[in-house]
Formats: structure tokens, C-alpha cells, sequence
């Protein structure tokens, strides 16, 4: 098995797995209907990916484990996502912030990973860059219409930006993985994807009347796994909960 | 402030309702399949595409702001429809369709 690229599929798949739960965490208490279901929508289409990115991360790495085992028997220490998409969900503008930044780089990184000389990695990706591509445009419009929106929701979406801010340094750091999927053409450096990324993220932003924070500090270690925050050990005891107590439960 | 929007709904704060038309296939027509409520026109197009057309309803989306829709009032409909009722002359049944014609 290439330990690299089990690694890369798990970055990929963890991403997804966790921001696809913590979206569908608003699962019946949005805050209009219409969003409720279009933010369940959002979150299955995460959980779909997860499942064919974590799916092929069991099959190359030849164990016997498979998509349900990868997502719902590791902990903590071994989950590879980001840290922006562990956070908890807050309001609903600091939710949509949150998954207007990734969606910006899940676009741009999917379209890449479809040219991928790994055919199933292309395959996967082509698939999935057209539910991001709406993902994009949803979360675009609407971190516009609340950030030119009312004092309130303005006011909401720049501390959101705020916050999140420090997260997304993480989307685009490199470490020997992504060298090593580079050079053998498997998946784009994130590097690379950085400054079409801020082409799209400032325009989007200024439209929304926000201000980008200046300072480019980016907390890191979701990636690697060297250190997640508090928040994923408490996502995991709600999201494997069935499976740490009944293990092996069917129905 | 967006000033391009529709006419905001009478209720402060509320969204205005939107009526979803939808085109299942190519060569039908949109059909009415509900109401939803949206900010704006692009915006009822994306809530019609997530709360109507998930289990692949459609090919194409209309929305209309309900309130540009004009309608016959339920008050009138013993004037409007009644008399039509009784005119069973205007149904093409009243001939004999010759059996070569077979299945109409």
C-alpha cells in the first residue's frame, strides 16, 4: 500500500466526514425551513464523499477496514481534517462563513484532483466538484446577503471572518504527503491553489462589505494529526456514539 | 442594503413566497409542485432546487413572486364555472367514430 496516499484519502475524507456532521448538526433548527433542508442537502453530499474517499483510504490500505470503520472506530488522534471544520457551528452566519471559506477551496482542490493520474481519485472528484461547485455558489450568495445585509447580520458575519480567519492558513500548508502526491501527479500541492483561492474569497468578501483580518497567523495540526482542538473529541462522542456502545450494532 | 429585491413581504421580516414551477423532462411543461420563501428571486431558485428537486424531480426551475400572480376569486365560481356544466354538447361525443379509425 502507498502510505501516502492512504494518508492524502484520509485528509480528504475526514474533511469532508466532519464538516458534513457538524452541517448536519442544524438538521431540523435552522433558522427558516428552506435553509434547513438545503444545509441537510449540503451535509449529504459531505457524507457521500466521505464515504467514496474514506471507501478507497480502506482499500489501499489492504486491512480489512472499511468506510463505517474508518469513520466510526478511529478517535481523535487519528482523524486528518482541518481544524476550521471541527469548530463548532456558533450562529448561522459563523456556520456559512465557515463553509463559504472551504467550499472556495473545495472547488478549486476537486477540480484540480479530477485531472488526477490516479484514476480513481479522478473519478471521485469529478463526481463531487459539481455538488461543491453549488455548495460555492450557496454559501457565496448568502455570506453576501448577511454580510451587506443589516447592521446585525454585518456585524455577525465579520466577527465570524474574524475568527475563522486563523483557520484557513491550514488548507494550504504542504508537508512530504502532498510532495510526494505532487510529484506523482496523484493531487495538487495547496499550496498552488492559495492564490486563485484569495482571488475568489476577497471578492466575495468585499462584496459582502467585510473586511479581511490583516494578520496571517494560522493555526495547524488537524492535517498532520499532531494536535486537533477540544472540540472534535466532543463532535466524535456525539457522532460515534452508537458505535463505541453497541459495537458491531445492526438492524 | 440590496435594492433590487422584490417588494418585501407586508410582514416585517418574513420572506417573500415564492411559487415553484417545475419541468420534469424535456418537452413537458413546468408544472406548479409548491411555494417556498426566499430573500430574493436567485435565492428562490436555489431553495427550489434543494427542497423540490432532490430526489431528481427536474430539469428546469421557474419561480413568481406569488403576489405577481393573479387569480380568479373562489367567490365567483358559480359564475365562472358553473355554466359550463351542463353543455355537454362542447365534448366531442356525440359521433359515431367509424371502426377503421380504430383507438382515438
Amino acid at each position: 500500500m502507498s502510505a501516502a496516499l492512504f494518508e492524502m484519502l484520509l485528509r480528504l475524507g475526514d474533511n469532508t466526514l466532519v464538516l458534513g456532521h457538524r452541517v448536519s448538526e442544524w438538521c431540523g433548527k435552522a433558522p427558516v425551513l428552506e435553509e434547513d433542508i438545503a444545509l441537510a442537502n449540503t451535509a449529504l453530499d459531505l457524507i457521500g464523499q466521505t464515504q467514496m474517499w474514506l471507501g478507497y483510504a480502506a482499500e489501499v490500505e489492504g486491512k480489512g477496514r472499511s468506510a463505517d470503520d474508518l469513520a466510526m472506530r478511529r478517535d481523535v488522534w487519528d482523524f486528518r481534517n482541518i481544524l476550521m471544520l471541527e469548530r463548532p457551528n456558533l450562529d448561522f452566519g459563523h456556520t456559512m462563513m465557515r463553509q463559504f471559506l472551504f467550499d472556495a477551496f473545495h472547488r478549486a482542490q476537486l477540480a484540480a484532483l479530477a485531472q488526477s493520474s490516479n484514476p480513481r481519485v479522478a473519478e471521485i472528484a469529478a463526481k463531487a466538484v459539481k455538488e461543491a461547485t453549488y455548495h460555492l455558489d450557496r454559501s457565496a450568495e448568502t455570506v453576501v446577503a448577511l454580510g451587506d445585509g443589516t447592521e446585525v447580520s454585518h456585524a455577525k458575519m465579520q466577527t465570524a471572518l474574524d475568527l475563522l480567519w486563523p483557520y484557513v492558513g491550514e488548507m494550504f500548508e504542504s508537508d512530504d504527503v502532498d510532495a510526494q502526491m505532487a510529484a506523482e501527479g496523484i493531487a495538487p500541492d495547496p499550496d498552488g491553489l492559495r492564490a486563485a483561492w484569495e482571488a475568489t474569497v476577497r471578492d466575495t468578501l468585499s462584496e459582502a462589505t467585510l473586511t479581511v483580518p490583516q494578520d496571517n497567523f494560522a493555526h495547524k495540526g488537524g492535517r498532520t494529526g499532531a494536535r486537533h482542538t477540544e472540540h472534535l473529541g466532543h463532535m466524535l462522542t456525539q457522532m460515534q456514539w452508537l458505535q463505541r456502545a453497541y459495537p458491531d450494532a445492526t438492524w | 442594503m440590496n435594492t433590487t429585491g422584490p417588494t418585501p413581504s407586508k410582514r416585517t421580516g418574513e420572506w417573500p413566497l415564492f411559487e415553484v414551477f417545475i419541468r420534469g423532462q424535456h418537452g413537458l411543461s413546468h408544472r406548479h409542485v409548491g411555494s417556498l420563501h426566499a430573500p430574493d428571486a436567485e435565492m428562490a431558485v436555489k431553495n427550489a432546487r434543494d427542497v423540490y428537486t432532490r430526489r431528481n424531480e427536474g430539469v428546469s426551475i421557474w419561480v413568481v413572486e406569488a403576489e405577481a400572480i393573479h387569480a380568479s376569486a373562489p367567490g365567483d365560481k358559480e359564475a365562472l364555472y358553473d355554466p359550463s356544466n351542463d353543455k355537454v354538447y362542447r365534448h366531442p361525443t356525440f359521433f359515431d367514430v367509424p371502426e377503421e379509425v380504430g383507438h382515438m
